[in-house]
């Protein structure tokens, strides 16, 4: 469907530079990908296969092992309800079964007006904060069911322009200037780093 | 012995146990370098650039700070496996904090961003590390906007880059991430992550990370929380940080205590000597409702179960390696007397069988089947065979069911999947026997007296029913 646009383009190639070797970016370029459509288009994984210079099949091959990564599209907003130990010992299942309730889906299914899909998801790192859950990656914590309806509505209605539509991760990207970097080091360049003393016996002294 | 007062003393938590790694969590602007500068932000850094690069290692090892993402292994001796003469060596972060329980990494990065930048460059100067990695996990989206964003602050200050703070000391530490997979917080599948592949660890050896790591060079793999120790270790020096903390376990260490208790939190506690009681009744209130313990978990969902008479063991790594469980990524779940030990036996062993990479045999098909087992258990469809095998399934991925577990797997994911059903089945097992029992009876309860009589096949052309 769509391949890169030119600006990403220009994203993946500052991306792949920070790396010693192309394959690296692959799994930050899947998310630019899925950034720019909201979920890894097959013509994307195409397009970051020829910017990375490997073959499609291993694009796929990476993608398909990261549960981050929708090869459909999903809902505009994806909520991750956690039922994992410490969730579940405070009602994790119970906040699952009401999302399924109120928004009429089963977790792995979009709504119809493709606005929202639940996830059944493992720990998302805010135990202490349990119930949790994350919609597009960004928490909600100590959820209750009144909670939960608020947060919908406040989404249906727009009021959370904190939370960007599925694909964003951090809205902030790292960007080194060109005067500071000290550059990617590659794996054969086989040179000691400057600020080490030298070592105590010279090379090659014995030869 | 410790300088300090032991658990139970009046005054326990004394006010000259320092907040080592958490002390700017009180600000709200901990993240921006300005409050980062303002509270002696990048001065450890500027004191090790000093140095000698091996001093600086030398007071890491001194001060013996074990790992905290779960091995638990001096990061001080981890730095000192790398090969000397091969170069060039990376370092990279490991920031997938994603082991149920678990929650301190991402609150590291989110608030305090910069302590962990400069524990990165610390660390590199000293190991000789000619490029960082710190790799975020992929659901974190605030922790990698928090990282980035002080990257981009830190390299515009002259932090990191080329000649850091006008010294000879180059590097470039390039922010990567995740896309969920909770294996990747194994060093070498982090590895594989790093390199674009799909997450699956390596066989160690010959993969040890420090000998052949990211693109077979040496690599050292730290964690969040351990790396943020390094720069006041390098302000104070070893001898601060060993007067803290008891045996092997020196210093502070951050414990989450989720699950049934009245106030859940992230604490930062002196390592070694404060004991499971102090932490559950003292720290996070206590149990809920005034519950008393069945179980808790010492140290994320891998770590085999601890049950009352174990809250007055210290939590220091060695007592609690010999008591047979782990202290793990920090992570202590408590629950209480209402608590279904079958659900959350499933509950935890669910995760792993979600989670496995599927590289080795016995835990891609063993996990699937211990979740399968129980599931049919919880449902009332359990088999009074089914205990033993549970049992069989576990040791074959961990013969013998011991620990420290053995593994018939490259990584210790699969045997942490029989942590939790040992532990459930050997304290309790009449639960389990309940569970089977009922589903038994309820079965003969509604079975037809007569014997169902097989049905022939039926023309379906007529549209009508199949009776």
């Amino acid at each position: 469907m769509a391949r890169l646009t030119p600006a990403n383009v220009e994203l993946a190639r500052e991306i792949i530079g920070c790396y010693p070797r192309p394959k690296s970016a692959l799994i930050p370029l899947l998310h630019l990908a899925q950034e720019q459509d909201g979920y890894v288009t097959d013509d994307a994984m195409a397009h970051i296969a020829e910017l990375v210079g490997i073959t499609p099949a291993e694009v796929l091959g990476t993608c398909s092992f990261y549960e981050m990564f929708k090869r459909e599209p999903v809902g505009t907003y994806l909520v991750n309800i956690c039922t994992n130990i410490s969730c579940m010992l405070v009602g994790g299942e119970e906040l699952l079964h009401h999302a399924e309730e109120a928004l009429g889906i089963k977790a792995g299914n979009t709504t119809g007006d493709g606005l929202f899909t639940i996830e059944e998801v493992e720990c998302i790192a805010a135990c202490t904060e349990a119930p949790c859950l994350q919609v597009n990656y960004r928490y909600a914590h100590r959820l209750s069911n009144d909670g939960f309806d608020e947060l919908v509505e406040d989404l249906r209605a727009g009021r959370r322009p904190d939370i960007p539509p599925h694909g964003v991760l951090a809205r902030v990207r790292q960007h080194i200037p060109a005067g500071r970097a000290a550059g990617a080091i590659s794996p054969e360049s086989n040179e000691a780093p400057v600020w080490l003393p030298p070592p105590a016996q010279p090379e090659g002294g014995t030869t | 012995m410790s300088i300090f007062s032991q658990p139970g003393d009046a005054g326990f938590t004394k006010p000259e146990v320092p907040k080592i790694i958490t002390g700017r969590l009180g600000y709200e602007d901990a993240h921006t370098i300005e409050r980062y500068e303002a509270t002696g932000g990048y001065s450890a850094l500027r004191k090790a650039l000093t140095m000698a690069p091996e001093s600086v290692a030398a007071e890491v090892k001194d001060a013996s700070l074990l790992g905290r993402g779960g091995a638990g292994f001096p990061a001080g001796v981890k730095w000192g496996f790398c090969p000397p003469g091969v170069w060039p060596r990376y370092l990279v972060v490991n920031g997938d904090e994603s082991e149920p329980g678990t929650y301190k990494d991402r609150l590291l990065m989110e608030r305090d961003p910069h302590q962990l930048i400069e524990g990165i460059l610390i660390a590199s100067y000293a190991i000789g590390c000619a490029q960082a990695f710190c790799y975020i996990r992929g659901e974190m989206a605030l922790a990698q906007e928090r990282v980035a964003q002080a990257l981009n602050e830190a390299y515009d200050k002259g932090y990191v880059g080329k000649n850091i703070l006008g010294s000879t000391f180059s590097m470039d530490i390039v922010m990567a991430w995740g896309a969920g997979a909770y294996i990747v917080g194994e060093e070498t599948a982090l590895i594989e992550s790093l390199e674009g592949n799909r997450g699956m660890p390596r066989l160690k050896p010959p993969f040890f990370p420090a000998a052949k790591g990211l693109y077979m060079q040496p690599t050292i793999v730290n964690n969040v929380e351990t790396l943020s120790n390094i720069p006041w270790i390098t302000t104070n020096g070893a001898t601060a940080f060993t007067a803290l903390g008891a045996e092997a376990s020196k210093g502070t260490r951050m414990f989450a205590v989720s699950g049934h208790v009245n106030n859940p939190g992230v604490f930062e506690v002196e390592y070694g000597v404060t004991t499971f009681r102090d932490i559950i009744e003292g720290h996070a209130g206590g149990v809920r409702d005034g519950g008393s313990v069945k179980a808790f978990i010492p140290g994320g969902a891998s770590a085999p179960w601890f049950y009352e008479e174990h809250l007055d063991l210290p939590l220091e790594k060695g007592t609690i390696d010999r008591a047979g469980s782990m202290l793990g990524s920090g992570a202590i779940v408590v629950m209480d007397q209402t608590t279904d030990a079958v659900k959350a036996c499933l509950s935890i062993v669910r995760f792993f069988a979600h989670e496995s990479c599927g590289k080795c045999t016995p835990c891609r098909e063993g996990t699937t089947w211990l979740e399968r087992i129980l599931k049919r258990i919880l449902d009332g469809y359990g088999r009074p065979s089914d205990l033993a095998l549970l049992m069989d399934v576990c040791d074959n991925i961990s013969p013998g069911i011991v620990w420290p577990p053995k593994q018939t797997t490259i990584c210790p994911l699969g045997p942490s999947a029989v942590s939790p059903i040992a532990s459930a089945i050997g304290r309790f097992r009449p639960e389990f026997e309940a569970y089977i029992r009922k589903g038994m009876q309820q079965r003969a309860a509604t079975a037809p007296q007569t014997p169902i009589a097989v049905r022939q096949p039926v023309a379906v052309a007529d549209g009508g029913s199949h009776d």
